[in-house]
């Protein structure tokens, strides 16, 4: 039985042409040491895509309440967090995880802070965070 | 030679599909039993539970997302969710209800009236 992704999501799924992702990597990792030390926490699935204008990031946690995140954008870098309710006590088969959660993860380009926008259905958050106006690909016409 | 005997019958040119094994909680009381199941991704047009030969499918199919540019980082499978449980037999297959709510699928499984506890009485 493979439910071991759920617990410690591998990192190794990176795009593997991307020539930055090693020291993406090593940077979360970073990341996610400063935010786990000292507390037993558990860490949700979490995707990042990029386009021309936006970086969207994907977090799946089922069976949460909307109020349960906290959502925090910091020198380029998003972190959510949270705590899903619950107890696994009084099952007899337990492989869901409960309690606090947190994670952070440096954003591959400059976004405007007061442009995120984030919204949960069906178990999964998304954040949509916009470029800044100099992190956009410009087009540059010949005079 | 000794035939595999538990083959069962599917097409040898069906395409390969993957599927993430959900993580589930089994909660048990008197009256039967609660499943958890988390699906993300998946609404309530996408779920299909069946009851077969005594065990109990559950399946999510993911809606199709839009598309969002290239993946930075990339964790989740993005494929569907299956698993397969046997059932304890006094578990009656009409009574089997399921809601999901974000994400999270909640079966109930109730026992026939025939296998509850019940206090016998002395004559």
């Amino acid at each position: 039985m493979n439910i071991i992704r759920y617990r410690t999501p591998e990192l190794s799924a990176w795009t593997p042409f991307d020539r930055l992702s090693p020291l993406r990597e090593l940077l979360d990792s970073a990341y996610r040491l400063a935010g786990s030390a000292g507390s037993r926490g558990w860490a949700p699935v979490l995707d990042v895509y990029e386009d021309a204008d936006k970086v969207t990031v994907k977090v799946e946690l089922a069976g949460m309440k909307k109020e349960d995140f906290d959502i925090a954008l910091e020198d380029g870098a998003l972190t959510v967090s949270g705590r899903r309710e619950g107890e696994s006590r009084d099952s007899f088969r337990s492989e869901r995880f409960y309690g606090s959660f947190s994670r952070t993860v440096a954003l591959p380009a400059p976004v405007r802070p007061d442009d995120v926008k984030a919204a949960y259905e069906d178990g999964i958050l998304t954040v949509v965070l916009h470029k800044a106006e100099d992190a956009k690909p410009k087009k540059i016409t010949i005079s | 030679m000794s035939q595999i005997a538990t083959c069962e019958s599917r097409p040898a040119t069906a395409e390969r599909v993957e599927y993430t094994i959900p993580a589930v909680n089994l909660r048990h009381d008197e009256d039967g039993y609660t499943l958890e199941v988390e699906m993300p991704g998946v609404s309530k047009s996408g779920v299909e539970i069946t009851f077969d030969d005594g065990k109990l499918t559950v399946a999510g199919q993911r809606a199709k997302s839009e598309a969002l540019g290239k993946a930075v980082y990339a964790e989740s499978a993005g494929h569907g969710f299956r698993r397969v449980f046997d059932l304890d037999p006094s578990i009656d297959p009409e009574k089997i209800s399921a809601s999901i709510d974000q994400g999270l699928l909640t079966v109930r499984l109730s026992k026939a009236e025939a296998s509850k506890q019940r206090k016998i009485a002395l004559g």
